[in-house]
Order: structure tokens, then C-alpha cells, then sequence
């Protein structure tokens, strides 16, 4: 293949690429009266990534044709999907971070500069074919989201957050690369579908290791238990604008890479991972909705709230079938609107004088005093605990049903009786909005901006999202039959 | 009724009803609701008019092929058109009883209930499984969000056990769902109905849906919810829980577990007849000896719903009957009994049953009514009550003298306790001033008690009117269930006496031929 094809599939990340260099200079020249205008920018950048991708996934390509640089890259259909949410949830940062920094220091034009860096390592992540080319997406990802946690200089939190992120960040960096350095020992070669032939043949215990390394790196991108410890303090500490992007672009990203990993790399060894994943997903369900029970920071709640999020998206994956890794996907959606449109209800949180609020305290009585905002946190609260008729059931719905279809019974069961543990402090969201005498602290008013996104996110995931699920199906369904092996 | 979708418009107009009451103030909310109840009660009405008895099974059905499989398929049996009937019937004397006692929040507070009936009519018209746990599951919202914001004192704790409890059954049913419907590969419930599943995989799955509706029923253990939810909901909220929302589990037992898993049902009835036996003397006594007027009714709730369990489990037409008559029944029983509570609450403010005395003298009218009800629910013949309990009693008696048995306790306890709790409220000397001048009922009360009064006699002296529509989908489940049906220790058989087959031996022709046989 010349260079020319391979460059034409690579399209959306050389728009990010050039587009993140020439804000760079424009950020370096302009100082930060040039802030409105990098954002924007990075905005259309990310539009235009985003217009690139849209075909590929709706034509749901897959197969040697998407592989460019001779297999180092894949733009299939089930990339582009993640590409897609990632574009999308990176946009919605871009949005409404200016008012935020605005309000708390100043807004620099550095941050959507980040912003695009990120996407763009997050890009080649999911179009990883190749454990070089995964290891440069994560961490062209990673030290973005370093500088981005700590992107209030000036705040002790921020600092300690983005401090945080950054040494447990190169541990799993470490441990994954040592994992991808006994794979490559043991296999001979680094690209998915070498590793796939040479693991076809039997497992040995150096190649298992290898494997064992490789998932626990990549479960500490996505904080699924046990590797989770990071996420409640990093959550809390970032700022909110972050923090609404960390639970929602990068976890699309590592769990996209996770199931091309699982599937394509180790596809011939399912029962090797698959029970490493049903003890994560478990595991970060449980402790993902007990953590969550003591919180009294929404952040920190929705950190927890995330972990859990993670297990249900891993019962997806450890079905290891089309229906499952589909199912994901369209768990993924739907958890990329939840999560940003609570983060966003959490950014409107704003005493009279401005200042953002984040404690639960702070929401008492919501309903009374800003009733369209309590009403769409709670729909909010709702989906993400799966009640139906929220879309949030529906993630839930496929995503138990692919684990049924794959013989996964007890996992389901499991699964789902703990998430009733988790409706718990969903629910206490919903009794301190409700229920409780008002406060009168968040009186503020928010932005249209903000209002714009929340409105979108909340119809989303209302009632009416599933006049868009058969699309959504179907598009999933397309990508994720792209990754398995026709058979 | 030609092409005219009446099921959906009836899920429709209260929806839309909902969206206009929220954002709409007190008076125009209340209005709102009371139409749009009354016009689904009148669209209630012309479904129950055009019902085909003796017609096809699913009627008025609605089909849309959506996403992943996965149908809009509505369509009802005449089981499914009385619980309908039941709810529509109960929604305007709810929004009525709201009237005066709900003053804060008045628009979200009808926009809940409107819900709540659209899901409640959703969940008995669904004809696709999924479709109905969608239904089911999302009455868990607005009741939830009724019981925490205008409920009593402990309201809170009150509306996270009744989600938590329902929830946690739910979804355990939900699983059993998918699983179903991998291996029948169908989700229409008509089909499934008739599915053969493998008796081995019925016993989890019997399980899974019982840990759903035995939390709705509610039965003993799982009921504790039931009393807290009660006492903290508004009188509404307690007629639509009583009335409906308990019938639920019922629903789902007759639907989805008795003949989808046959076998199963066969082999857990014990589990089912322990569990109400129980339910019924133990419940029976711990009412007895509550001082709170709406939680002594709940723990009658518990009794009678008892009742219906052991009359659906006992495999024939007289229980299958009388366990429907009995849900009929005690909706409009206990929900009438919410509202009597409600009405002596909205005076004086408290449930102690001590403070009130002598209601007979000041509220002649009132004490009436409430007498009415207390002997409906009693069962006294003349009463709604009567005829169900008779059938399930019946019904139950052809399988096991010994449940019968320990059933009429609980009648007759709950005889002594409703006679406790009307002599108390009633009768003897006026003990408290404000109580004696407590005026009697207002022309809007009237209006709520007297329809329930009057369709209370109509089911007691002439049942036949309900019944009729649901016996060609009862004889249905018992023809179904016969393969599985548990030989009774009663012995009871009608018509001409016949010799039993077995019993009939063939008298050996020869000595040579009977050895032969032995050998």
C-alpha cells in the first residue's frame, strides 16, 4: 500500500496533528488573549476529525483495506466509533472549560491545545494494530492528561491531583510495557494479528504473564478495580472541566484499546483473559458502588460512580462475542452522555457570587430552587442507575443480555444484583435534590453553554434516546463484527 | 373496534397529561389531572364494552416491529382488561382524594400519578417481555419520588426501602428474561406461554421471577417494605399502592410464572403455601395489635394478598378465580379503606387510632361507609370480598385440607381485627373534642367513596360480571397447568361417582396367565 492511501486513512489524526501544532505557535505568540480563539479553533479541529471519521463508521469498514503503514494503524469501523465518542466528548470539554477557568484563575489558551494532543493520542490508541503504535497513543494521551490535571497551577488540589495521576501513571506505563516486552519475548512479534498466530498455537507462561501485565497496565487507564485507587483523588483534585473530560474521552479510548487487545491480540486465547475480566468487572462494580456510599464530594461520587460504569462496560467485553463487544460500545455512548451531562449539571452549580459548588450538601433542596436543573439530574441519576425507561437501562440491557447469550449467567446475575447497591447513592442524589429542605446555596446562574450541552445530554438519555437506538445498534453491530475474524 | 389503537391511546393521554400537569400551578394542575383520569376511565369503559368474551385471547392487539428484536406489542386477555379496569377506576378517585390534602407541588405531584397510571396500564397491556419489565420497573420512579417528597415524617427511609427491596427482585427476573429469551427465541409473552421450558432450568427461573413478585405481592418475609411504604405515603399514594401496584406481583404470577413454568410451580408450591400460611396468621396478628390505623390495613394487605397466592398456586379454576376476584377485590377494598383513613386524617391529622371514638355519633354517613368496608373486607357475604375468598378457599381445599385449613384462621382474624379497628374508630363514647366535632363527610368524599361502595355490592351480588370476561383465559391456564397440577389430599370429585382406573384390576383368565404376568 503507498503512502498515499495509508495518509488518506490517516486523515482525522493529521488534521488533530496539525491543528494541535499550529494553535501550539498561536498560543506562544497570542499569550493568553488568544484563548477564545485557540478554543474555538480547537473546537472546529475536532469537528472537522470528527466530519473525517463519521463515513468510515457508517460505512462500517473494516478488513486489510483500513490498515495503513502496513498494519502499524487501523481506521475500521470500530475505531472510528470510539473515535467518534472521544472527538465528541472532547468537544464538550472544550465548551465549558473557558467559563470555569475564567471564574477560578484565568483560561489558558494551553488547555485546548491539551485538549487536542490528548484526542489525538487517544485516536491512535483506538487504531492501534501494533503494540508500538498503542504504546505512542497512550502516551501521547497520558502526558497530556498529566498537564491537564494539574492545570491550576496554583491550586494545592490540582497539583496534588495532577502529581497523583503522573506517578501512578508511569507505574502502569511500566508495568504495561514490560507486559508488551514478554509478549514480544515470547511471541516474536509485536503486531495483534502476529501475536494472535503465534498465541493460536498454546499459551506458554512467559507469554501469559506477558498478558496478565498487559491487561493490569491497560485496567489502570480504564480504573477497573484493583487498579483503581487513582481515580477518586485525581477526580476530585482536577478541575471540573477535566475531570469531565478524564471520565468520559479517555476511558472510550482504553476501553476501545482493552477489546481490540483482548480480541485481536489474545482473541485465541479467550479463557486467559475472560476470567481476568469477569474479576474486574465484578470487582469494580462492588467496590465501585460501595465507595461510593460515604461520599459527600459529587466529584469524588461520580468518580465512584465511574468505576462501577467501568464493571457493566467489562461484562460487555468478557462475553468476547460481537453481541458483547457491540454491546460495549453502545454502553459507551450512552455512559459518554451520562457522564458528561452530570458533570456539566455539576459545573451549573454556582452559589450567587459565582463560585462553583461541589459538595452533595450543596444540592439540597435543588428542586425547589432551580427545578429544570434538579429535574435533569435527576433523569440523569436514574439512567445512570439503569432504571428504565432511561436510555442508561438500555446499556445495561444489552449488555446483560450479550452476557446471558454467552453462557455468562452468573456473571449477569452477579452483576446486576450488585448494581442494585449501587442505585443506592444514586438515589441519595435524588433525596437531597428532592426530599430534603433547600439550602439555597446553588442559586447562580449557569451559562448557555452549559444549558445547551445539559439539554442535549438529558434528551439523550430521556425516554426519547430510543428513537435513535436502532441507528445506534446498528452501527455498533458494524463495528464490532469488524473486529472479529469472519468466521 | 376497527384499527383504533385504544391501548396505546390509553398509555398516551395520561403521559401527555403528565408532561402538561408539570408545568402547570396548583389549580389548573388538579383539573388537568381529574380529565385526563376521567377520560381514560371513559376509554377504560368503551374497551371493557367492546371486549369479545369468548373471543380471541389477545384482543385489541398492537404490534410494532422496534430495534434489536425487541417489539411494541401490546394487547390484553380479559385477566389483563379487569386489572386494567381496576386501575382506571381508582386513578380519578386518587387524583380526588389529592384535592385538598396535597397543597405543595401540586404539578409534579399529578404529573407523578399521571405516570404511574400510564406504566400501570403499560404493564398489563404489554405483550412483549421486555417491553412489560420496562413498565413494570419504571413505576419505581414517580413512587419513589411520591412517597419521599409528600409522605409522612419517615418518609425517607420509607421510599429507599420500597425502591431498593422491588429493585433488587427485579432485576435478578430480568436475567431470567434474557435467558428466556435466548433459548425460546422470542420475547412475545403469548409465545412464551406456551413455550416448553426444560423443567431443570424452570426451577431458576421460577426462582428469579418469584424473588420479583414476591417482593411486589408482598409475601412474608419479603413484605416489611409494605407497612413503611403505606404509612408514609399520602392517602393516594396508598390507594394507588394497594389498589394496583401490589397486584403487580399477582399479575405476574398468573402471566408469567404458573404457565410459563408449570412444573416449577408444581414443585414450589409448598414454598408458596408455607410462606402464606404463614403470611396470613402472622401478618393477621401483628394487625391486630397496631395502635396506626394505615399500617393495620397494610398488614391486612399482606393477609389478603396471602390469600391470592395460595388460590393461584392451587392449580384450579376455583383458585384461579377467586385469586382474581380477590386482587379485584381488595383494590377496591383496602384502597377504599386508605381513603376512609384519609378522610379522618385530613380533620384531625393523626392515624392513632386511640384518638379518635364514637365517630358514629358525629359522622353517621362516614361510619357507614367505613362499615361497608370493613365487612368487605372481612368478606361478608353481599361483598366483594366474599365471593373471592369463597373461590380461593375452595380452590385451595382440593389440594390441601391443611392450607385451607390455616387460611379461614386468617379470615377469622381478620374478622377480629377490622371489628377491633371499627369498634375503636366508631362506636363507644367521643373520648376527644376535636374528634366529636369533626363534620361528616363533604360532597367530594361522597363522590370518591360511593362509586367504590357501589361496584364493592355489584362484585359481591353479582360476580359473574367480572368473571365472565376472564374464564376462557383461566380454563386457558388450567388446561395449561394440568400436566402439572399436584394430587390433592381432599379427594374432592363432582358428578357421577366413578371407580377409579387404577383401582380396576383385570381378573386373570387362567393361573398360567397370572403367573406370567408376575414374572
Amino acid at each position: 500500500m503507498d503512502y498515499a492511501a495509508s495518509f488518506a486513512l490517516i486523515a482525522p489524526e493529521l488534521v488533530l496533528t496539525i491543528a494541535g501544532l499550529g494553535l501550539l505557535l498561536i498560543c506562544a505568540w497570542g499569550g493568553d488573549k488568544s484563548a477564545k480563539l485557540v478554543s474555538i479553533l480547537a473546537c472546529v479541529a475536532l469537528g472537522g476529525a470528527f466530519a473525517l471519521v463519521a463515513p468510515v463508521v457508517c460505512s462500517g469498514a473494516s478488513g486489510p483495506d483500513t490498515l495503513a503503514f502496513g498494519g502499524l494503524f487501523a481506521a475500521d469501523a470500530f475505531a472510528g466509533f470510539a473515535k467518534l465518542l472521544i472527538f465528541a466528548a472532547s468537544g464538550a470539554a472544550l465548551v465549558v472549560a473557558p467559563r470555569y477557568f475564567e471564574k477560578v484563575a484565568t483560561m489558558r489558551p494551553e488547555f485546548a491545545v491539551l485538549v487536542v494532543f490528548a484526542a489525538l493520542g487517544m485516536s491512535i490508541m483506538v487504531s492501534a494494530t501494533n503494540l508500538i503504535t498503542l504504546y505512542m497513543g497512550l502516551e501521547l494521551n497520558s502526558l497530556a492528561a498529566y498537564v491537564l490535571a494539574a492545570f491550576l497551577r496554583n491550586d494545592e488540589r490540582s497539583g496534588e491531583a495532577g502529581l497523583k495521576y503522573f506517578v501512578l501513571g508511569a507505574l502502569a506505563s511500566g508495568i504495561l510495557l514490560y507486559g508488551m516486552s514478554l509478549i514480544y519475548g515470547f511471541t516474536g512479534t509485536v503486531s495483534f494479528d502476529g501475536i494472535h498466530a503465534a498465541l493460536s498455537s498454546g499459551l506458554s507462561t512467559g507469554a501469559l504473564f506477558g498478558l496478565i501485565f498487559v491487561l493490569a497496565g491497560l485496567a489502570f487507564k480504564i480504573s477497573a478495580v484493583p487498579f483503581h485507587m487513582w481515580t477518586p483523588d485525581v477526580y476530585e483534585g482536577a478541575p471540573t472541566p477535566v475531570t469531565a473530560f478524564f471520565a468520559s474521552a479517555p476511558k472510550v479510548a482504553a476501553i476501545a484499546l482493552t477489546a481490540r487487545v483482548a480480541v485481536e491480540a489474545f482473541g485465541s486465547q479467550v479463557d486467559a483473559w475472560r476470567q481476568v475480566l469477569i474479576f474486574a468487572a465484578l470487582a469494580s462494580i462492588v467496590v465501585g458502588a460501595l465507595g461510593a456510599i460515604g461520599q459527600s464530594n459529587i466529584k469524588r461520587l461520580l468518580a465512584y460512580s465511574s468505576i462501577n460504569n467501568v464493571g457493566f462496560i467489562l461484562i460487555g467485553l468478557a462475553a468476547a462475542s460481537v453481541a458483547g463487544v457491540s454491546a460495549m460500545l453502545v454502553y459507551l455512548s450512552i455512559y459518554v452522555a451520562m457522564t458528561i451531562g452530570s458533570f456539566v449539571a455539576v459545573l451549573m452549580l454556582r452559589s450567587e457570587d459565582g463560585s462553583y459548588l461541589d459538595s452533595i450538601d450543596d444540592l439540597a433542596g435543588l428542586s425547589t430552587t432551580r427545578p429544570v436543573l434538579a429535574w435533569c439530574l435527576m433523569a440523569l441519576m436514574f439512567s445512570l442507575a439503569g432504571i428504565p425507561p432511561l436510555f442508561g437501562f438500555w446499556g445495561k440491557f444489552v449488555v446483560f443480555q450479550a452476557a446471558v447469550e454467552a453462557d455468562l449467567i452468573w456473571l449477569a446475575a452477579l452483576g446486576i444484583a450488585a448494581s442494585v447497591i449501587g442505585a443506592f447513592y444514586y438515589l441519595k442524589i435524588v433525596k437531597v435534590m428532592f426530599f430534603d429542605a433547600p439550602a439555597g446555596r446553588a442559586t447562580g446562574n449557569a451559562d448557555t453553554a452549559h444549558w445547551a450541552l445539559l439539554a442535549i445530554a438529558t434528551i439523550f438519555i430521556s425516554p426519547l434516546g430510543y428513537a435513535i437506538n436502532g441507528w445506534l445498534g446498528w452501527l455498533a453491530d458494524m463495528a464490532a463484527s469488524g473486529l472479529f475474524p469472519a468466521v | 373496534m376497527g384499527g383504533f389503537p385504544i391501548l396505546s391511546t390509553m398509555i398516551l393521554v395520561p403521559l401527555i397529561g403528565a408532561i402538561i400537569c408539570l408545568f402547570l400551578e396548583a389549580k389548573a394542575a388538579r383539573s388537568v389531572a381529574l380529565v385526563i383520569t376521567l377520560i381514560n376511565l371513559a376509554l377504560g369503559i368503551v374497551l371493557w364494552l367492546n371486549y369479545d368474551i369468548g373471543g380471541a385471547q389477545w384482543q385489541f392487539a398492537e404490534r410494532a416491529d422496534l430495534f434489536a428484536g425487541f417489539q411494541y406489542a401490546l394487547g390484553i386477555d380479559g385477566i389483563a382488561l379487569m386489572l386494567i379496569m381496576l386501575s382506571v377506576f381508582l386513578m380519578p378517585i386518587c387524583i380526588g382524594a389529592s384535592w385538598e390534602a396535597i397543597k405543595t407541588r401540586v404539578g409534579e405531584y399529578m404529573a407523578a400519578f399521571l405516570l404511574m397510571e400510564t406504566l400501570m396500564i403499560g404493564t398489563f397491556a404489554a405483550q412483549d417481555i421486555f417491553l412489560f419489565y420496562i413498565f413494570f420497573e419504571a413505576g419505581l420512579i414517580p413512587m419513589y419520588l411520591i412517597i419521599g417528597i409528600w409522605g409522612g415524617d419517615n418518609r425517607i427511609y420509607a421510599s429507599y426501602k420500597f425502591f431498593l427491596y422491588t429493585l433488587l427482585g427485579s432485576v435478578l427476573m430480568l436475567i431470567a428474561m434474557f435467558w428466556m429469551v435466548n433459548v425460546a427465541g422470542t420475547s412475545s409473552i403469548a409465545a412464551l406461554m406456551q413455550y416448553d421450558f426444560a423443567p431443570e432450568a424452570q426451577t431458576w427461573l421460577w426462582l428469579a421471577f418469584f424473588a420479583s413478585f414476591a417482593v411486589k405481592m408482598p409475601m412474608w418475609p419479603v413484605h416489611t417494605w409494605l407497612p413503611d411504604a403505606h404509612v408514609q405515603a399520602p392517602t393516594a399514594g396508598s390507594v394507588i399502592l394497594a389498589g394496583v401496584l401490589l397486584k403487580l406481583g399477582g399479575y405476574g404470577f398468573i402471566r408469567f410464572s404458573l404457565p410459563m413454568f408449570p412444573e416449577a410451580s408444581a414443585q414450589f408450591a409448598w414454598l408458596v403455601f408455607a410462606l402464606s400460611m404463614i403470611a396470613v396468621v402472622v401478618t393477621s396478628l401483628i394487625a391486630l395489635v397496631q395502635h396506626d390505623m394505615k399500617k393495620l390495613i397494610a398488614y391486612s394487605s399482606v393477609a389478603h394478598m396471602a390469600i391470592v397466592t395460595v388460590g393461584l398456586f392451587s392449580f384450579n379454576v376455583q383458585g384461579l378465580e377467586g385469586s382474581m376476584i380477590v386482587m379485584l377485590s381488595h383494590g377496591l377494598v383496602s384502597g377504599a379503606l386508605f381513603l376512609c383513613v384519609g378522610v379522618i386524617y385530613d380533620r384531625l391529622h393523626t392515624r392513632e387510632i386511640d384518638r379518635y371514638g364514637g365517630l358514629s355519633i358525629n359522622m353517621p354517613a362516614y361510619a357507614t361507609l367505613f362499615l361497608l368496608f370493613t365487612m368487605a373486607s372481612i368478606g361478608l357475604p353481599g361483598t366483594s370480598g366474599f365471593v373471592g375468598e369463597f373461590l380461593s378457599l375452595a380452590g385451595i381445599y382440593q389440594v390441601s385440607s391443611t392450607v385451607a385449613f390455616v387460611c379461614t384462621t386468617g379470615i377469622i382474624l381478620g374478622a377480629g381485627y377490622m371489628l377491633y379497628l371499627y369498634r375503636r374508630v366508631a362506636f363507644g363514647e367521643q373520648k376527644n373534642a376535636d374528634a366529636a366535632a369533626m363534620p361528616d363527610l363533604t360532597m367530594r368524599e361522597y363522590a370518591l367513596l360511593t362509586p367504590i361502595a357501589a361496584v364493592v355490592l355489584w362484585m359481591g351480588i353479582y360476580p359473574e360480571s367480572f368473571l365472565a370476561p376472564m374464564r376462557a383465559d383461566i380454563a386457558a391456564l388450567d388446561a395449561r397447568l394440568a400436566r402439572a397440577a399436584p394430587a390433592g389430599d381432599a379427594m374432592i370429585s363432582f358428578g357421577e361417582p366413578v371407580v377409579d382406573e387404577a383401582v380396576i384390576e383385570e381378573a386373570p383368565t387362567t393361573p398360567d396367565a397370572a403367573v406370567e404376568e408376575a414374572q
